[in-house]
């Protein structure tokens, strides 16, 4: 078959490296302005977690025997004193103590998501794909897991365990997969139907690799969108059982902790105990939820 | 007077990569209780003409040109005098009826609703209408089924209810956007015959707008032929068909096989179709075509070479064999 | 010597279950194909025709127990493909490959051609090494019309007819000796249907392919087969070698079918007579008793509803208790 001029450019066009469906989503994300703010805002706090201490004059377990006893007076912010953000109400560095709580915050979230991910992702694949009697065994399984009340679970281990961050890690994980199970097993019931996956099965591909190589990839849009509304969530279950006192053990501590100190405290004018823990909370969540909003937009760009 | 007058009819979408030329310049002419087909492959800005006349483009869409339905312009006309005359004078049929009859909505009241809003008809009335117009799109049982759902019906069914919708209000202009792709072929010859019967009986002016070539020959007076968002040629159907002068109707005639043929032969045209986000210079068509040269990287204007007959083409197949 | 394919008696059955039944609630039986057989030599093509439910899809995935099928499917006249179990059935995957109907839908749109391509020759012949199998799959694409640089691309980068080609090159790579066709032409353009047949028929030429190509379109049929089985609710109607299945159908639904398919030509098309034919197509899950055909049969009388008509004959074979030539009458 003679080639014309056209088909000719149109061959070198089509030479070297493809447009993949995820550049294509990357370069609508890095466009999308509120995505890009909201990127920047969780840049500031993770830079601001890992690399605070550097900044910090006091430790985050030091008491400053100077102000303390008159926390409302001496232990404002201050710039001279080393206690950028102030101190809390043991004369502890706030600052400091801010920075750890970014850090154990963001890894509750983090890791929370993460095991999600991984697990949910499996539970939900394996389950709509096989299809059939395992579906329904399996999803019962979640069902029941869900009908639990999980905060009642939690409190409890933490009570019978002790309260260390392990557990805390653990029972985060353990109720955060349930709901990405079911949404990954509904899209996998879609993709299973969908004509390439008909065609590895008709060529004999195993199904443990078409799960992997065609199911999931195919899932990450959704995993990705609906990870980064689980971070923010984690976040929040793991400040709530903070406020209640049954979080993270001192002297680790976590926002949630922090706010929960600072709110206790407001009725003597020790505003800013309150105040910055919970201006880091919110600008996490925030560019947590802006990041989000900009992969869904970035990844499925038919719901514009 | 025509009954609608399209001149130099653009329709340009505003897309991710820059804007889109789905229709470029188009000019056609309807009269009265004529019937004319468009013909055109996917992305041919066939079915954005038709969304242009009845001002249904999609949000990032814009139109350039004239479209006149009886002396009056339709293009930027306020949503008031538009919708009066979508409601009564201008009716559409889609590929899919499910899209624009209600679900949740029994097929009397969707009926009726038409009638008593724009006729005034009582309810009684409408009803019997609606029941008489089930009928003549030969409905069985027209009466009991008109309290049904639009899913208790089967898909050919359901393209009746449809039709018969659309004639309700006695329309001038009818556009069926390709109302029988969805269909069975034995069933798409059920509703092209009553199509037919019902363009005799009421007399409305036709737009037939299809991807087949079969349906056209047997329905259509007129033809336009689509390609890359312009018109290729335009003529009388049998002399179209019979001796096509523009190399891509006599290509796309070529390459659909037919049945009463001994082989069904087909003959395929090379290479793809445009991409409309970036056209070939010129003409739409030069990338494929056998006969084209330096001088179609201009695109040709449509022009008359004979009776009712005209083609957008430098170097036309009778000029070219002769 | 036994040819390629013979299948004796398949039924499709599906058991359908309704949302809010018991789990020990006896499901409803749809019987998707029923009782079809039929045989295919190497290399020739068998077109399978009939409108949308008449179970000419679900035959195809029945054959190669995508679907759970009864009967019997002899492959070489050795084994019974039905009795096999996955593991079993798993080198004969390589031997009959599919082309699907929606070019871009069946191809994995997170991968690139190349890897799409080469997938079953590496599901089948992992032992053939990465550089081999690259030479392989461009040599495939390039046997296919595709230029073999386009190799990293995405499927979204590709025009219909394009990825139907891709997907004719990922069904070739293992060299099976049937292909399966379903409604490969269906989602394409006109001018580019004309195309992917042309290739089909080249490729058979070249390698001795047997095909089965389901389609709907009566034309396009015509144009690629050797034979032609009508399917009508799960069962054959007629089945003839082209000439005589097109110049002398015999059943009223064959003939019904044909008169139906628009003809590209003015005259012919309005000069043509049309079989009419009532109602719709009754639902699967309750056919009706005797021959299934009868409810919209211009021919059908008493004894249609007793009993089953079998297709008899033997090269052209009609399933019809009142088989003949279109009368004048019957033309109406």
């Amino acid at each position: 078959m003679a080639m014309t001029s056209e088909q000719a450019v149109e061959a070198t066009a089509l030479a070297g490296k493809g447009r993949s469906p995820w550049a294509d989503a990357r370069r609508r994300f890095f466009r999308n302005k509120a995505a890009m703010v909201g990127l920047a805002i969780l840049a500031f706090v993770a830079l601001f977690a890992v690399f605070g201490d550097f900044l910090s004059q006091w430790s985050n377990e030091e008491l400053d025997y100077n102000v303390m006893g008159q926390i409302a007076q001496e232990g404002g912010p201050s710039i001279e004193n080393g206690h950028y953000f102030g101190t809390d109400d043991l004369g502890r560095d706030l600052f400091a103590r801010t920075v750890q709580g970014t850090q154990i915050s963001l890894a509750v979230g983090l890791v929370g998501a993460l095991i999600a991910c991984v697990v949910g992702t499996l539970y939900g694949a394996v389950a709509g794909y096989v299809g059939g009697r395992t579906d329904n065994i399996m999803m019962r399984i979640v069902d029941i897991f869900m009908a639990i009340p999980y905060m009642f679970v939690l409190i409890l281990l933490l009570v019978m365990y002790g309260r260390s961050i392990t557990i805390l890690f653990a029972g985060v994980g353990l109720i955060s997969w349930m709901e990405m199970a079911r949404i990954v097993r509904g899209q996998t019931l879609t993709i299973k139907g969908r004509e390439f996956v008909e065609a590895a099965r008709a060529t004999g591909v195993s199904a443990p690799v078409i799960i992997l190589r065609h199911i999931v990839p195919n899932l990450l849009g959704v995993i990705a969108v609906y990870a980064t509304l689980l971070v923010p969530l984690m976040i929040l279950t793991e400040s709530f059982i903070s406020f209640l006192g049954l979080g993270v053990q001192e002297p680790l501590t976590s926002l949630g902790a922090l706010i929960s100190e600072g709110a206790g405290t407001i009725a003597y004018g020790t505003t800013w105990q309150l105040g910055f823990p919970l201006l880091f909370f919110c600008l996490t969540l925030f560019g947590l939820f802006f990041v989000g909003d900009g992969l869904r937009d970035a990844l499925d760009p038919k719901d514009r | 007077m025509s009954l609608l007058q399209i001149d130099n009819l653009s329709v340009t979408f505003d897309g991710e990569d820059g804007p889109v030329h789905a229709v470029n310049d188009l000019s056609l002419a309807i009269d009265r209780g004529e019937t004319l087909g468009i013909v055109g492959e996917s992305g041919s800005g066939k079915s954005q003409t038709a969304f242009s006349i009845m001002g249904l483009l999609a949000p990032n869409g814009r139109t350039d040109g004239s479209v006149r339905f009886d002396g009056q312009e339709l293009l930027g006309a306020k949503p008031k005098d538009l919708n009066k005359i979508r409601a009564k004078r201008i009716a559409m049929i889609f590929q899919d009826p499910m899209t624009s009859l209600n679900p949740y909505m029994r097929i009397s009241n969707q009926m009726t609703e038409v009638l008593t809003l724009h006729q005034g008809l009582s309810k009684k009335e409408a009803l019997a209408e609606s029941v008489r117009m089930l009928d003549a799109v030969k409905i069985p049982a027209a009466k009991e089924r008109v309290n049904l759902f639009p899913h208790e019906f089967s898909g050919g069914m359901r393209q009746r209810v449809m039709i018969a919708m659309s004639l309700l209000c006695q329309p001038d202009l009818l556009i069926a956007d390709e109302p029988t792709t969805a269909l069975d072929v034995t069933v798409q010859a059920q509703i092209m015959d009553l199509l037919g019967d019902l363009q005799r009986d009421f007399g409305m002016a036709t737009i037939l707008i299809t991807h087949d070539l079969g349906v056209v020959a047997g329905f259509c007076e007129r033809v336009l032929v689509m390609y890359g968002g312009r018109v290729m040629e335009e003529g009388p159907t049998e002399p179209l068909f019979a001796e096509p002068t523009h190399p891509y109707t006599r290509g796309l005639l070529a390459a659909v096989p037919r049945v009463d043929d001994v082989d069904a032969a087909m003959k395929a045209i090379p290479g793809n179709p445009p991409n409309m986000a970036a056209p070939p210079e010129g003409c739409p068509f030069r990338p494929r075509c056998g006969f084209a040269g330096e001088d179609c990287r201009v695109m040709p204007p449509l022009s008359p070479f004979a009776q009712g007959r005209a083609r957008a083409c430098h170097r036309p197949i009778a000029e070219v064999t002769a | 010597m036994s040819p390629l394919l013979s299948v004796r008696d398949l039924h499709v059955r599906f058991p359908i279950i309704r949302a809010g039944d018991m789990p020990w609630t006896k499901p409803r039986i749809l019987h998707a194909v029923n009782g079809v057989d039929f045989e295919l030599e190497a290399g020739q093509t068998l077109g399978v025709v009939g409108e949308s439910g008449c179970g000419k899809s679900t035959l195809a995935r029945g054959l190669i127990q995508m679907v759970p099928a009864t009967g019997q499917v002899m492959w070489r006249g050795e084994t019974d493909l039905l009795s096999l179990s996955p593991r079993q059935m798993k080198p004969y995957r390589s031997e009959i490959q599919m082309v699907f109907q929606d070019p871009l839908a069946s191809l994995n749109p997170r991968m690139t051609l190349g890897q799409i391509i080469a997938e079953p020759l590496s599901t089948h012949r992992p032992d053939i090494p990465a550089k081999e199998r690259r030479q392989r799959v461009a040599g495939m694409m390039e046997r296919v019309g595709l230029l073999p640089q386009m190799i990293n691309r995405y499927p979204h980068e590709f025009s219909g007819g394009q990825c139907q080609r891709i997907g004719i090159a990922r069904a070739l790579i293992v060299e099976p000796k049937l292909l399966i066709c379903d409604e490969p032409v269906s989602a394409l353009d006109v001018s580019i249907q004309a195309q992917v047949i042309e290739l089909l028929k080249e490729l058979q030429r070249d390698l001795g392919l047997a095909m089965i190509f389901i389609a709907h379109d009566l034309s396009v049929v015509k144009n690629i087969s050797d034979e032609v089985m009508v399917l009508y609710l799960g069962r054959i109607m007629e089945k003839a070698p082209k000439a005589r299945l097109y110049d002398d159908p015999q059943h009223p639904y064959t003939q019904a079918l044909l008169s139906a398919v628009p003809i590209p030509d003015p005259v012919a098309e309005r000069a043509k007579r049309i079989v009419p034919m009532t109602g719709d197509m009754p639902s699967p899950m309750n056919p009706p008793s005797g021959c299934v055909f009868r409810g919209r049969c211009p021919r059908a009388q008493d004894d249609c509803a007793r009993t089953v008509p079998q297709p008899e004959g033997d090269a052209h074979r009609v399933a019809c208790l009142h088989p003949g030539p279109l009368s004048a009458a019957e033309m109406a």
